[in-house]
């Protein structure tokens, strides 16, 4: 009755982020703030037909599908919608552990073309955690409304990553997201991620902290072995 | 204090203002930042709740609403 040892401690973990069913599987999962059309791109790629709806919150736990693309499948992720994976609202900590532990094989940050600038400040912060990122800028349609032009190809030069222009809505440029995709986590497209750089204060501290992670890791290795 | 210097939610509806100062801190500061709440950024303050709290605000092309506890730690001077 109750809690079981497969349903607590290290397994239930395991389940949480071990999704890669199969060793030839891609997981890709599917970041980007909230509202800015991540389950759209989700259903539009897997042919689900996850709830979508204009309000904040709606994805509160992933949804996965499959897709196939070049005889290969992908394992697609939908990750809740973040402005951020720093503060500590639930949401942000599955997004967060998903993109640090689960090591997929690509992240697809979604950002929504008619704000961009408050978009970027969530893919800089996953670009700092790994570096195998495609950007989908998303609502080109509305954009284009709007009279906002995105030079694409200057972005993905300064981000150092792929950047794919969409409309997910009426399913364009998902080939072209979807080649980014096999490029990037098959290591066909080698990414070079921008890197920010902060004061001295933080960059020592920082230092400090990665070098003291590393001797707890060879620790642990030790431990295993 | 300037004339024009306030806390966020003390400016009136439909007006406009520069963030001066963020005095919030911990997690609400982080989600404030995270929000594109620094210095020099330009709010609008869109509509009030019938209550009066929380009231709707304009951030970098979206529509947030803040708590009048969040918006109280933004300074900013009417522009």
């Amino acid at each position: 009755m109750g809690l079981t040892n497969q349903s607590t401690g290290k397994s239930a973990l395991k389940e949480m982020l071990d999704i890669q069913m199969n060793s030839a599987d891609v997981v890709v999962a599917l970041a980007g703030n909230p509202n800015t059309g991540k389950s759209t791109v989700f259903n539009s790629l897997t042919g689900l037909n996850q709830h979508t709806g204009n309000w904040t919150g709606k994805t509160v736990a992933t949804a996965r599908g499959n897709y196939k693309y070049k005889d290969k499948n992908f394992v697609l992720v939908d990750l809740p919608g973040t402005y951020s994976l720093l503060s500590n609202s639930a949401e942000e900590e599955i997004a967060r552990d998903f993109i640090c532990f689960a090591n997929p094989h690509a992240t697809v940050v979604v950002v929504d073309a008619t704000c961009l600038e408050r978009n970027l400040n969530l893919v800089l912060q996953i670009l700092e955690m790994t570096d195998k990122v495609v950007v989908c800028v998303n609502l080109m349609d509305e954009a284009e409304r709007k009279m906002i032009q995105i030079d694409i190809c200057k972005l993905s030069k300064l981000l150092g990553v792929p950047v794919v222009g969409t409309n997910a809505r009426n399913g364009k440029g998902l080939s072209e997201l979807m080649k980014a995709v096999y490029g990037v986590s098959h290591n066909q497209i080698v990414t070079k991620p921008i890197k920010v750089t902060y004061n001295d204060t933080i960059e020592k501290t920082i230092e400090d902290i990665e070098t003291k992670i590393d001797l707890e890791k060879s620790n642990i290795c030790d431990i295993d072995l | 204090m300037k004339k024009n210097v306030m806390p966020l939610h003390l400016i009136p509806c439909g007006k406009s203002a520069k963030v001066t100062e963020l005095t919030s801190y911990g997690n609400s500061r982080r989600r404030m930042l995270d929000l594109g709440l620094i210095i020099d950024t330009i709010v609008e303050s869109l509509r009030k709740s019938p209550s009066g709290d929380p009231i709707a605000y304009e951030i970098r092309g979206a529509v947030i609403a803040l708590r009048s506890e969040e918006a109280s730690r933004i300074i900013v001077e009417l522009i």
